[in-house]
């Protein structure tokens, strides 16, 4: 136990040291290199430099990203198109397989029920409680309560909801909340996550649980940044709570509105911890992320299925990608 | 000014509809921690609501064998207490069939028929008399309706810590996470800078690729990163899931939120600064260590409590590169496992929860400033 923090402790010594090595060195062998304080091509040579420099400072990001995230990308494209070991090539039948398999629909049938709920319920709730808790003198506190799900992880939070969903047979005593304010109330106690349909949205409200807090930090920041005479005006027209609220202050943060709505939906298609914690894709709770997760080692894994489906995810992500790419690109022009 | 005083007076009801919003959202994690810290036996027939009331649930005991009958006054006696020594509690009711625990109340005298009747006190005290000799070699069952006392205790976290491996896990899910917060750092700090304050050829190029980046899913990288780690291994003959492969490869997941949040950052310092030390000779080396670097630091921690956060809660990571074997799990497949293998121990569930959830917990409340700092910088523009 000593031994394994210890072996971490020497990573981390050994990594940022090995780092900030490289660094010094790197530079340090271009200075000797291109000598740009004096001698005959001191002018020549500090140009030189100015070029290469920036690599060096680039190249341990450049490198473990092209390892880790680009290279990924392109080799999974690849796979998409070959059979379960990865060898030899299947053109498209993995997708004709995954239009025609009933798992594989499904999941995309669940994950577009998830991608119109979680991300519009977790940006509306977000933003009526940053608006609420603005109004409050103790809104932070509130504030801190509503972001705190943040911090636990998918996996706990699905500890946490399913002892809520908890069931016992009629008759005997509910300890799972759900079922005992049902019970109370005088209606049927149910094992909620094992009914097809609507378990998908026991399950989304885990990750709506989780985001919301979330989107109020960001949406909570946007209402402050409001001008304050476009509201002075409004309440010298009479505008009041609500009113201020949709007609004055909602359509200023479109675009915050827009970036809290895209970040959960790209949250949302990656969700797979949930899944797996609560159902495992039984009771037809399926989702792509659980789906693929599986045919990596389902049968002793089938990579060009597993590909397949990450495929359709990638799909799914890259116009929000491309939006995002061109909203940093206006930002940075601007500066 | 009118426009401040009426952003800080809602009404009775904003308090009130905010009140319930709080009681919702933390009334989840509030079941969980009380439910870790009840008695086990009280958790599993009763809600955590009710922790503070004293429960009354049915119970099952049995005397003593008839070996150890005395006889007493020419009868023959059995004797002893329901209750386990240390259980606070009384006997409600009691009965001999398991339909009817409610049969007799307490201190009532049942007749068995044959001679032999049974008499329960309300504090569990039990006496079996007979006119004749007990015979055969199991105790006589007593259905019984206890009231129990509410009962606090650290059992369950006793428990988990030690024989459901969490306290393994702990130290395990450390081993990943710390390496693995620190190590992007500095090579996304130097990424950064020269994507801020250096010019070349790409660099638009180049940040635009890290932005898109950010969204790339996980899913992508999975199985050709497997397939490369299993080749590697065969290679080299080392085993293809190790700390040191989940670190680099939680590094590489990182880089492109921690180069985006730094870049914004390092941009947005003062060009004074820069320009005047770069005057005195300074070259970007120096001027990134000695003047860049301090002035990030609170960037630098937001990046850090992102990383923290991402990587101790990171589930899916985990499993694919860190394998399953007992000894390398970390606290979140842990988790999972025992809610396949314990699903319906609510004690050791509950507890390992939340041992899983205290770490990051505290990270959250105590550097939620640096945190919020972060989102803002990572998604509020335009």
């Amino acid at each position: 136990m000593e031994q394994q923090l210890l072996g971490a402790f020497a990573a981390i010594v050994i990594g940022v040291g090995a780092c900030a090595l490289y660094y010094y060195a790197a530079n340090a062998v271009l200075d000797l290199a291109l000598p740009f304080r004096r001698g005959p091509q001191a002018v020549r040579n500090q140009k030189r430099a100015a070029l290469i420099r920036p690599w060096l400072f680039l190249f341990p990001a450049i490198l473990i990203l092209g390892v880790y995230l680009v290279y990924p990308a392109i080799e999974s494209l690849w796979l998409s198109f070959h059979g379960p070991s990865g060898e030899n090539f299947v053109g498209v039948n993995n997708y004709v397989w995954a239009v025609n398999d009933d798992e594989f629909r499904q999941s995309i049938f669940n994950n577009v029920l998830w991608l119109l709920v979680v991300p519009a319920l977790s940006t509306f709730f977000g933003l009526v409680i940053a608006f609420l808790t603005d109004r409050i003198w103790w809104g932070n506190i509130a504030k801190t309560l509503i972001f705190m799900p943040m911090a636990i992880s998918f996996v706990g939070a699905s500890v946490i909801w399913k002892f809520i969903y908890d069931y016992r047979s009629e008759g005997s005593t509910q300890i799972g909340l759900l079922n005992a304010i049902v019970q109370g109330l005088g209606g049927e106690p149910q094992a909620w996550i094992t009914i097809p349909f609507w378990n998908n949205f026991f399950l989304m409200v885990i990750l709506i649980w989780i985001q919301t807090g979330f989107a109020m930090v960001i949406l909570s920041a946007a209402l402050r940044g409001i001008s304050e005479e476009t509201i002075e005006a409004a309440i010298i027209d009479g505008a009041k709570g609500w009113q201020l609220f949709f007609y004055i202050m909602v359509p200023q943060i479109w675009g915050t509105i827009a970036v809290v709505w895209t970040t959960i939906t790209i949250t949302v298609l990656k969700v797979f911890d949930i899944v797996l914690a609560m159902t495992n894709g039984q009771w037809d709770t399926q989702v792509l992320a659980n789906l693929m997760f599986d045919w990596m080692f389902r049968g002793g894994g089938d990579f060009g299925r597993g590909a397949t489906i990450a495929i359709v995810i990638m799909v799914a992500v890259v116009p929000i990608m491309i939006w995002n790419i061109r909203r940093a690109n206006a930002e940075m022009e601007g500066r | 000014m009118a426009a401040v005083g009426s952003r800080k007076s809602g009404g009775w009801l904003t308090h009130v509809m905010v009140l319930l919003i709080i009681v919702i959202w933390t009334v989840p994690t509030f079941g969980l921690f009380v439910s870790s810290i009840r008695d086990k036996d009280q958790l599993s027939v009763s809600g955590w609501w009710t922790a503070l009331t004293t429960n009354e649930s049915n119970a099952t005991g049995r005397a003593a064998p008839p070996s150890e009958q005395e006889e007493v006054d020419g009868k023959f006696v059995i004797s002893g207490n329901l209750f386990e020594e240390g259980q606070r509690g009384s006997v409600v009711s009691f009965g001999t069939r398991v339909q009817q625990p409610n049969e007799f109340e307490a201190g009532q005298t049942a007749d068995l028929g044959d001679g032999v009747t049974l008499t329960v006190a309300a504090d569990g005290d039990y006496q079996l008399v007979s006119d004749t000799a007990f015979e055969g070699s199991r105790g006589q069952r007593i259905f019984y309706r206890a009231a129990l006392p509410p009962r606090f205790t650290l059992e369950n976290y006793r428990e988990v810590l030690s024989s459901a491996g969490i306290g393994q896990s702990f130290i395990n899910s450390l081993t990943v996470t710390i390496p693995a917060t620190i190590i992007p750092i500095l090579i996304a700090a130097y990424a950064a800078y020269a994507l801020a304050w250096m010019k070349f050829p790409g660099r638009a190029l180049l940040l635009s690729i890290v932005v898109g980046l950010l969204v790339v899913p996980l899913q992508m990288s999975l199985i050709p990163l497997l397939k490369l780690y299993n080749g590697f291994g065969e290679i080299f003959g080392v085993p293809a899931k190790t700390y040191l492969g989940i670190w680099i490869a939680h590094t590489g997941f990182g880089l492109p939120l921690a180069i985006y949040l730094l870049r914004n950052y390092i941009s947005g310092l003062p060009r004074e600064i820069m320009e005047s030390a770069r005057v005195d000779g300074a070259t970007d080396f120096d001027i990134f260590v000695k003047i860049v670097l301090p002035l990030s630091l609170p960037a630098l921690a937001s990046f850090s409590i992102f990383q923290f956060l991402w990587v101790w809660n990171d589930l899916l990571v985990a499993i694919v590169f860190l394998g399953a074997q007992n000894d390398q799990l970390v606290l979140t497949a842990r988790l999972v496992n025992l809610l396949g293998s314990r699903g319906s121990n609510w004690e050791i569930l509950t507890a390992s929860a939340f041992i899983t959830i205290l770490v990051p917990l505290v990270v959250f409340l105590s550097l939620q400033r640096f945190l919020i700092r972060g989102l803002l910088a990572g998604s509020v523009k335009g």
